[in-house]
């Protein structure tokens, strides 16, 4: 499932995760504010870009590789997956739906670093429920005026463009009539909400975005009218692999924590890590992350071959997204009262964790996407 | 300007494995790194690339044919080109043998302006190969390189000594070995690691350059391992406080004691 090339990208990106992410990791949660520096050298490796194609300014790289460079930085700092976004999140609605004049410029902006995109489906009333949304475009000539609101915006605060989706068709039915926009932030009418106070992944900025008679060219229309739930759909099938793998590499990095501790405290005389139920613990522990690495690497290299991978993803994501605040939890644990103190990593990681199982769709739509691929409809 | 590097792949422990026959490395099953002073080496050459339009970087490294994977590193930090040597016959090498058969293909490479090795590797830590290679080109060497200038056909180097440095002018072509202090080795990019898988790293055997058999590998090496040990430890020293006097007459006592004089 992965060649040797594989090997030397993670090489580099635990290197990376090692020298320039986990150094900064505390500060960056404490501050919410993310490095400069950390993310200068991020797009100078282009683990930013792995994905985009050559043409673009990115590497033209695969799943796999993208897979590996979440879970390596993830490891380390969760809030370092956020730069990480033009690879699925940010990037997928243009490389999968745009046209070449839109990759050229979003893109390309992406790659070169000189962009940072964000992905507006959430609003209040409409989480799980995507076909609720209310946000409205309604067509004008050349454009299309967009009124809404849309929250929980990952880079909603910083963000130089959002994938937005708006009801073309008030009146169709479910979700036929949603279409996709690319929305510049420096547009009359838009206007961003206060950031966020989270419990978990602070380093990553996140506030509502307002459209208040935002004018959209018709250029910004990413495919057809009526495409949006696709674009949407199709954009978090391969934003689960990511997801799951930043999922991976948390639980991963919780794990390593409580195997560095338990070998350490010393109770009864013996470290702890000598005590049956530690041992029992972390063997178990152990087997369950490497049941996610095996989803993980194995929906990304369906993905690189081009075969379907809604199911498979979306078993990733569910998995990796309860693994992770399953290991952070009895890593903790194990940790005892120190666990429980910033002075030690985990309690960030217990934190950070705790997001997967929710954004980019939840454990509980993953399962019906499961479900509903394996019982039919 | 056409820029080579030597570097090696060496394994990433202090704990170095000895073969009980040979003297020589066992290399098996320890992981592998790029030397890091030649890494040093390396971002040197790309610094000057960087800065110098029409610059190519070749590496160059003897080894075996795990050695692709490291060359595969210098690709994806940005080298142009990377060349193996290897060939049974240059196996368990001292430096002489090294430094010839290293030479023997730069001398095929051939229109060098610069050449950069690594100050020693962290498993033979001789220190001899670079300086060898530039004797058995006839060409100028600099070691323990601190800090570079390239000044149109000549180099200005500072050169570290254990109290400070020295300033050295050099014409091209010219040897530098390099040491950490000289730079901060560029993180590899993940296009470049793609880059370098796609291509194959020629391998140039004995046949491929003119070397005599007789005058590589093993058997052309004039040092031989008697044996390679870790030294048992000899247990803290004592340290004496006092006068002068006193302390002179304590030593002499303790000399005495254990007859030594």
């Amino acid at each position: 499932m992965l060649e040797k090339k594989h090997e030397m990208i993670r090489k580099l990106a635990r290197e990376f995760a090692e020298a320039e992410l986990a150094p900064r990791a505390a500060e960056v949660d404490e501050t919410g504010v993310y490095s400069d520096e950390a993310l200068a050298l991020i797009r100078k490796s282009k683990f930013h870009a792995v994905t985009i194609p050559r043409k673009y300014g990115g590497c033209g790289g695969d799943y796999r590789s993208a897979a590996i460079v979440m879970e390596e930085f993830s490891r380390k700092c969760a809030n370092s997956a956020t730069p990480l976004m033009p690879n699925s999140l940010s990037g997928a609605p243009l490389m999968y739906f745009g046209n070449e004049q839109q990759k050229q410029k979003y893109l390309r902006g992406m790659a070169e670093g000189t962009m940072t995109g964000a992905f507006g489906i959430t609003e209040p009333g409409a989480g799980s429920d995507t076909a609720a949304i209310a946000t409205t475009a309604d067509k004008d000539g050349d454009y299309y005026i967009l009124n809404g609101r849309k929250c929980f915006i990952t880079n909603g605060p910083i963000c130089d463009f959002i994938t937005v989706f708006a009801k073309t068709d008030v009146n169709a039915r479910g979700v036929s009539g949603i279409s996709a926009f690319i929305v510049e932030s420096g547009w009359e009418g838009f206007s961003r909400g206060k950031i966020e106070d989270k419990l978990g992944i602070r380093g990553s900025k996140t506030c509502d975005i307002i459209m208040e008679n935002v004018r959209v060219p018709k250029e910004n229309l990413l495919g057809r009218e009526g495409d949006g739930f696709k674009i949407c759909m199709a954009t978090l099938d391969s934003g689960r692999i990511t997801i799951a793998s930043q999922g991976l590499g948390i639980a991963q990095g919780a794990l390593d924590e409580a195997i560095k501790y338990t070998k350490e405290r010393i109770q009864f005389g013996k470290p702890i890590s000598k005590l049956q139920n530690t041992q029992f613990e972390i063997a178990e522990m152990s087997t369950k992350v490497e049941c996610g690495r095996l989803l993980v690497y194995q929906a990304a290299w369906m993905k690189d071959m081009g075969q379907n991978i809604t199911t498979k993803a979306a078993m990733a994501k569910y998995y990796c997204g309860d693994l992770c605040n399953d290991i952070a939890y009895r890593s903790l644990q194990l940790h005892g009262g120190y666990g429980f103190m910033k002075d030690y990593p985990i309690e960030r990681m217990y934190r950070d964790a705790r997001i997967v199982s929710i954004y980019e769709g939840t454990s509980e739509i993953q399962k019906v996407v499961i479900a509903g691929n394996i019982l039919g409809k | 300007m056409k820029i080579l590097v030597c570097a090696k792949q060496v394994p990433n422990t202090n704990e170095v494995k000895i073969d009980p026959v040979k003297g020589t490395l066992i290399r098996e099953g320890v992981e592998s790194i790029l030397n890091p002073d030649d890494a040093n080496a390396l971002e040197a050459a790309l610094t000057i690339k960087d800065h110098i339009e029409g610059t190519t970087v070749t590496v160059i490294s003897m080894g075996p044919p795990q050695a692709k994977e490291m060359l595969n590193e210098c690709l994806a930090m940005g080298a142009d080109n990377a060349v193996l040597l290897s060939d049974r016959a240059f196996g368990g090498a001292d430096t002489w043998a090294t430094s010839n058969t290293i030479a023997a293909a730069l001398r095929k490479i051939g229109d060098y302006d610069i050449i950069f090795a690594g100050r020693q590797a962290i498993d033979g830590d001789t220190a001899q190969v670079g300086p060898q290679i530039a004797e058995r080109l006839d060409i100028p060497q600099i070691t323990y390189v601190q800090d570079i200038k390239i000044d149109g056909r000549k180099v200005v180097v500072q050169r570290q000594l254990e109290d400070g440095y020295e300033v050295i002018e050099a014409q091209l072509p010219v040897m530098l070995t390099c040491i950490k202090e000289l730079n901060n080795p560029r993180y590899m990019t993940v296009e470049g690691i793609y880059d370098a898988y796609a291509s194959e790293i020629p391998v140039w055997g004995l046949a491929d350059l003119p070397l005599d058999e007789t005058k590589v590998g093993l058997k052309a090496s004039p040092t031989k391992v008697f044996r390679s040990f870790t030294p048992a430890p000899k247990g803290k020293g004592v340290v004496w406080k006092g006068s002068p006097k006193e302390l002179t007459g304590k030593l002499w006592e303790e000399l005495k004691e254990k007859h030594i004089i």
